[in-house]
């Protein structure tokens, strides 16, 4: 069973994809139900993949029984492992927050939506474990297509926002694909493990300084790193909240994951995609920045938050450019943290703007009286993106800081530090009018409107997450993310 | 299609060739692992008869493939596909290695009918989705 692990946890979301559709049918409670077990069975798998990778090495499968490099080989490591039952738990979370019909705004209707959303945890599972360069551009288009059409999901302006990422997006895919192909072109190759040791022969030609251009350019669009992210704040402002919620929290880490594994574990250390990733030191210190001003500027909630991605993507590729053990492991931990800790803001406002139509910052007057325990959610995350002890957010962004010092980028850590005080100033914005100021006087109190049971309980399970693995934050470094490290840096 | 843009001699047209081009998608489906084409092609060709009928014979001549029969055709299609990836599973295979079913033939011939099992979901899946696409392009917003 353990054997076939990293297809099952593919391969169950797909099936459960096509068949969900058709038993909403006939009853959408049944659809949601089979929904909700197929994610939590894709999230047992994962972890249980996870824990036997940590016990026993990377577990590797051949589909169809084809031998790699001719074959499609799908590899569970500890990188992929831990990114893959990040992705599911979360799936999980979200799936239960929409509900059997789908609150949050959103019109699609139910079976179609669960049946893409399992279709997009598909696509972005299977880039997470994919070992074969070609199989993660398809699942790269799988998570896309299903994300635009859940995108777009959210009324006319979230259509005409999506459209436009439809279009930037496949150029973006268009652009790996390319830079896939010059590879292939050069190693005859398509393996990731094959193409490592290939490549290192092709080095110096110009094709291969092409091909990794290429490469990062189209996953940096879709991992909307700073002058990239055109698309992301109207496509997140306007969809459905559990999409958004979704999203926000893996879509653009998994696409910072695939950079990630092409530049460390597929590309020789020296040469073409050490420049890229110096250059992607520079933009992502630019995306720090401009992301948290860009965010201070924003009167609507959601697009704060939406711009505050753009700035949290700039720390994770910082770290990466970086490459110090230690920046490579606070990058990796503000991945699972921005991961969680975004999920939790964006479901948090997105429940409030179910409940009472409010989404400008200017109008959560009260907020903090009005629903109680959502905006407690939403305060703990908020101090968690801030940086604060003991919260996740402080503890990846610490680790940030001592690899950018470690490596003598002074430059970086002001950055870091510059734009952990911009966070506090968005931050409080919101604080500020939810807690301190009054409703306008004369209006009448509004009543507790707290979120039902089914949307409040995974804000809530994220927010304990988001405190429980800050105090735990050694175990999940020394046990997993030191073992995620490319094989020069790992212990 | 609402109204169809048919005349006598488009009527008489895709009356001849309708059946020709149903035959060809199956050939192309059927012969896919041994010459070019597969469920992919096949099935765009089936969806070009279904779209042809559409677009000569407008809304009365859907051939039972509504809007909800193309959406299950579509999810049956890739229901298809994973299933036999699944059987395999059952028989002590890989996912998808499809040599290990128990078929009574030779290893061979085992691999070849498990291909045209893949390549039979992938053609309902594709005809199913080009036709949904059809359809939601020439709707009138009358559905929804």
């Amino acid at each position: 069973m353990t054997a076939h692990l990293p297809v099952l946890i593919v391969v169950l979301p797909l099936a459960a994809a096509v068949i969900v559709p058709l038993i909403s049918l006939a009853s959408a409670k049944a659809a949601f139900a089979v929904a909700c077990l197929t994610l939590a069975a894709a999230a047992v798998a994962s972890c249980k993949a996870l824990s036997h990778v940590l016990a026993h090495g990377a577990l590797r499968y051949e589909l169809g029984g084809w031998a790699p490099p001719w074959g499609i080989e799908y590899v569970v490591d500890p990188l992929s492992g831990g990114v893959a039952a990040l992705i599911a738990l979360i799936a999980v979370c979200v799936v239960v927050y929409a509900g059997p019909q789908v609150n949050g705004g959103s019109s699609a209707r139910g079976g179609m939506f669960h049946g893409l959303f399992l279709l997009l945890v598909t696509g972005l599972l299977g880039i997470v474990l994919t070992g074969d360069m070609f199989n993660l551009y398809v699942f790269l288009e799988i998570s896309s297509l299903a994300a635009y059409a859940l995108l777009a999901s959210g009324g006319i302006r979230g259509t005409v926002a999506t459209f436009r990422y439809l279009i930037v997006g496949t150029i973006a895919a268009t652009f790996y694909l390319l830079g896939t192909g010059y590879l292939y072109a050069l190693t005859g190759t398509l393996n990731m493990a094959d193409m490592a040791v290939r490549l290192t022969a092709v080095m110096d030609t110009r094709a291969y300084g092409v091909a990794v251009v290429l490469i990062v350019i189209g996953l940096a669009i879709k991992a909307a790193l700073f002058p990239l992210h055109g698309w992301l704040p109207d496509a997140y402002t306007y969809a459905p909240a559990p999409v958004t919620g979704f999203i926000a929290a893996v879509m653009a880490k998994v696409s910072a994951y695939a950079l990630f594994r092409v530049l460390y574990f597929v590309t020789p250390a020296e040469g073409a995609s050490a420049q890229a990733l110096m250059l992607l030191g520079w933009v992502s210190v630019i995306a720090v920045l401009a992301g948290s001003i860009l965010a201070m500027a924003q009167q609507d909630i959601r697009r704060m938050l939406a711009y505050s991605s753009v700035g949290q993507m700039g720390y994770i590729v910082l770290g990466f450019a970086l490459g110090t053990p230690a920046a490579l492991i606070g990058s990796l931990l503000h991945l699972f943290g921005h991961a969680v800790m975004k999920g939790c803001l964006f479901l948090a406002v997105g429940g409030i703007r179910w409940r009472t139509g409010i989404y400008r910052i200017s109008d959560y007057a009260g907020m903090g009286r009005r629903m109680p325990l959502t905006m407690a959610a939403f305060v703990v995350a908020a101090l968690a993106m801030i940086g604060l002890p003991p919260t996740l957010g402080f503890f990846s962004k610490w680790y940030l800081l001592s690899g950018a010092v470690e490596a003598g980028a002074w430059l970086f850590v002001i950055a870091l530090v510059l734009s952990s005080l911009l966070g506090i100033v968005y931050f409080f914005r919101v604080f500020e009018f939810a807690y301190l100021k009054a409703p306008e006087a004369g209006q009448p109190t509004p009543p507790r409107q707290e979120l039902p049971l089914h949307m409040l309980a995974p804000i809530l399970v994220l927010t304990a997450a988001v405190l429980v693995f800050g105090l735990l934050n050694q175990q999940v470094v020394g046990g997993i993310i030191r073992h995620a490290l490319p094989g020069a840096l790992a212990p | 299609m609402r109204t169809p843009f048919g005349s006598a001699v488009l009527d008489a047209a895709c009356r001849l060739l309708v059946p020709f081009v149903l035959i060809f998608a199956v050939y192309v489906i059927a012969h896919g692992h041994d010459s070019p084409g597969g469920g992919f092609q096949g099935g765009t060709i089936l969806a070009a008869a279904v779209i042809l009928i559409r677009l000569v014979h407008g809304q009365d001549a859907i051939w039972g493939l509504t809007r909800v029969g193309a959406l299950r055709l579509a999810c049956g299609g890739v229901a298809v596909f994973a299933g036999i990836g699944f059987l395999s599973l059952l028989f002590a295979g890989n996912y998808l290695d499809y040599g290990v079913l128990p078929l009574p033939l030779e290893t061979v011939k085992v691999r070849v009918m498990g291909t045209l099992g893949i390549e039979i979901g992938v053609a309902m899946a594709v005809t199913g989705v080009l036709v949904l696409i059809f359809d939601a392009l020439t709707a009138w917003g009358e559905e929804d």
